[in-house]
């Protein structure tokens, strides 16, 4: 039943162990955070999953199959989708064809076809545009479709991302921090956008500093310090841990981990 | 909805500008410049697809152009091919050529792949001048003609050679925008401009990104090498210059002025840096410290160039 399963995944930079053989697994459908202070090594873990970062040791399992290391576009076909903490957002194309672009997989390979404009690559566009004009709309985002992507605020670009990685139709979902820049009501919105996405069978991998929300969404919290794994377990358990509150000392976000389930 | 009325909106343009221009002309030289302006345009919406839509940069175009040239003036010596299929014997020499050396050099990016492309260029262009029994080397070679003229005058039409060119190359040129703008909005125009932007994000869709460069490479070479083959047969006379770096560089210029993002944007930097040339010889000593103060103002004031800026400008005001 496991989808993903990271086993004693690692990477150096300069001496540095920014990943320290971490592991942990995510079941199809499951809400799995990842959480730890500034620097802890979160989005290098996303960088390594996701093909962006060769790891140094450990291996990246999706079904059972080995796909440690392979490209991006690889593993996007093979189910795997992302956000980026710091926006990776087609900046000069509309905010429908940010989406479009998503959809690429389920579009085909016709060059020449595209070249002529024919009927066949007319009605691929068209499909496109329709599931991309579905997802902005599941996003908030349908009234926006056509303005530039650069105008968007930060907020809509963080789930103008979300909806693009929709489009891939991926069976795994990383976020990087998608609620960051939000306000209270846009959180409360990605809270409730992120639940529906595991509902469908989604497993999603989470990345985020609002620990409210991870405390209420997550089924199952990793948490890392200095690049190892500290400890795992429900919200409930994590927040109780004294590794944890220790990890966090001082910081705010030590605060709202206690506070989250009080 | 939007992009289709762009596809259409360009080409009544681009209509528009070819049917009038003719009426202001004072003499048929001027439709000779205009064929000219139209062939350059050619070579630059190719690198509108490969700079505008792609962002991959080529210092080494002109070697395209010159493949194109040199296969319609040898095609008929040593094959025996009419003139018009060494344009496609052209077209697939340099398509090819781009297959093979883009795949190790678009792995690079930025400056690197600057330099790169320029020894590309160059490389092309040393051939050309030194394998002189076949090309003629740097005196350069005659070019069998087309034919069209004498095929027009048998059916009872007679025209101008600059005349016929001007209206041959700007079909050509049509035909060109109409693929450009196709691909702008299809499948591959969206991966190729998504790899643009974030080529991270756009594997992490899916978009095999090595690919999409490479396809825009030999899409934008094969444009270079059908204008390099209209310069031979309309000149009638083919050297290595066509194939220089000083070329390649104008073309890059021609691009980035106009606007590398849009269609129409070729034409009109083709326009600017074919014509103001000769405009400017009125200025005599300044007219290439004119033409150099231009090319900077519009890259100060107008950094996407000039058609966009302009589109952007319009927009604001009629809002
Ligand atoms: N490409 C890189 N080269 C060198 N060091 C890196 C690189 N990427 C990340 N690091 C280092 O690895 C460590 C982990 O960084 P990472 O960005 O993964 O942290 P994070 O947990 O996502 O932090 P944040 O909560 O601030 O986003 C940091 O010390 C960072 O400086
Ligand atoms: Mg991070």
């Amino acid at each position: 039943m496991t989808l993903l399963q990271i086993e004693g995944l690692g990477i150096n930079f300069g001496g540095l162990a920014a990943v320290d053989k971490v592991s942990f697994a995510a079941k199809p459908g499951e809400i799995v955070s990842i959480i730890g202070p500034n620097g802890a090594g979160k989005t290098t873990l996303f960088n390594l999953i996701s093909g962006i970062y060769t790891p140094s040791c450990g291996r990246v399992m999706l079904s059972g199959q080995d796909i440690t290391a392979l490209p991006p576009h690889r593993l996007a076909a093979l189910g795997m989708s992302r956000t980026f903490q710091n926006l990776q957002v087609f900046q000069q194309m509309s905010v429908l064809e940010n989406v479009m672009a998503g959809c690429h997989m389920g579009e085909g390979n016709h060059i020449f076809a595209d070249l002529l404009a024919l009927p066949a690559t007319r009605a691929r566009t068209r499909k496109s545009r329709t599931t991309a004009l579905e997802l902005l709309g599941r996003v908030g985002l349908a009234d926006q479709a056509d303005q530039e992507a650069s105008a968007l605020s930060y907020g809509a670009l963080k789930r103008l991302e979300i909806a693009r990685a929709l489009a891939t139709n991926p069976r795994l979902l990383l976020l990087d921090e998608p609620a960051a820049g939000c306000n209270a009501v846009e959180t409360e919105e990605i809270d409730n956008l992120i639940a529906q996405i595991a509902e469908e069978g989604i497993a999603i991998l989470l990345v985020e500093h609002d620990m409210k929300l991870v405390m209420k969404i997550s089924n199952h919290i990793v948490v890392l310090d200095h690049g190892k794994k500290i400890t795992e377990g429900t919200p409930q358990d994590v927040a109780k841990d004294p590794k944890v509150i220790e990890a966090y000392l001082g910081s705010s976000a030590g605060k709202e981990v206690s506070n989250a389930v009080g | 909805m939007n992009s289709i009325s762009t596809k259409y909106a360009t080409l009544i343009a681009m209509v528009a500008v070819i049917v009038i221009a003719p009426m202001f002309f004072p003499s048929s030289f001027y439709y000779r410049i205009g064929a000219l302006i139209f062939i350059n345009g050619l070579a630059v919406m190719g690198l509108v697809v490969l700079i505008g839509y792609a962002g991959q940069v080529s210092l080494g175009h002109a070697g395209f152009v010159g493949i194109g040239a040199y296969a319609a003036a040898l095609g008929p010596i040593y094959l025996g091919l009419p003139p018009v299929l060494g344009i496609v014997l052209g077209a697939l020499i340099s398509g090819s050529l781009a297959w093979l050396i883009g795949r190790p050099i678009l792995r690079l990016r930025g400056h690197y792949l600057a330099v790169a492309t320029l020894g590309v260029g160059i490389l092309i262009y040393m051939v050309l001048n030194n394998e002189a029994q076949l090309t003629g080397g740097p005196d350069g070679m005659p070019v069998q003609a087309i034919g069209l003229k004498e095929f027009l005058k048998s059916i009872g039409y007679s025209v101008k050679g600059s005349v016929m060119w001007y209206w041959l190359a700007a079909i050509v040129l049509l035909v060109g925008a109409v693929i450009g703008l196709n691909l702008h909005d299809s499948p591959t125009g969206r991966a190729l401009r998504s790899l643009h932007d974030s080529e991270i994000a756009a594997r992490t869709v899916g978009i095999d990104v090595a690919r999409y460069k490479l396809r825009a490479f030999v899409i934008s070479a094969v444009y270079a090498s059908v204008a390099g083959s209209q310069l031979a047969l309309m000149n009638k006379f083919i050297s290595p210059d066509v194939a220089s770096f000083l070329h390649s560089v104008e073309l890059v210029t021609m691009t980035v002025l106009g606007g590398a993002s849009v269609i129409f944007g070729a034409l009109v930097g083709a326009t600017i840096l074919t014509a103001l040339p000769q405009v400017l010889t009125m200025f005599e000593d300044f007219e290439h410290v004119l033409l150099g103060l231009i090319m900077m103002l519009v890259m100060i004031f107008m950094r996407a160039g000039l058609v966009p800026s302009l589109i952007k400008l319009i927009r604001r005001l009629t809002k």
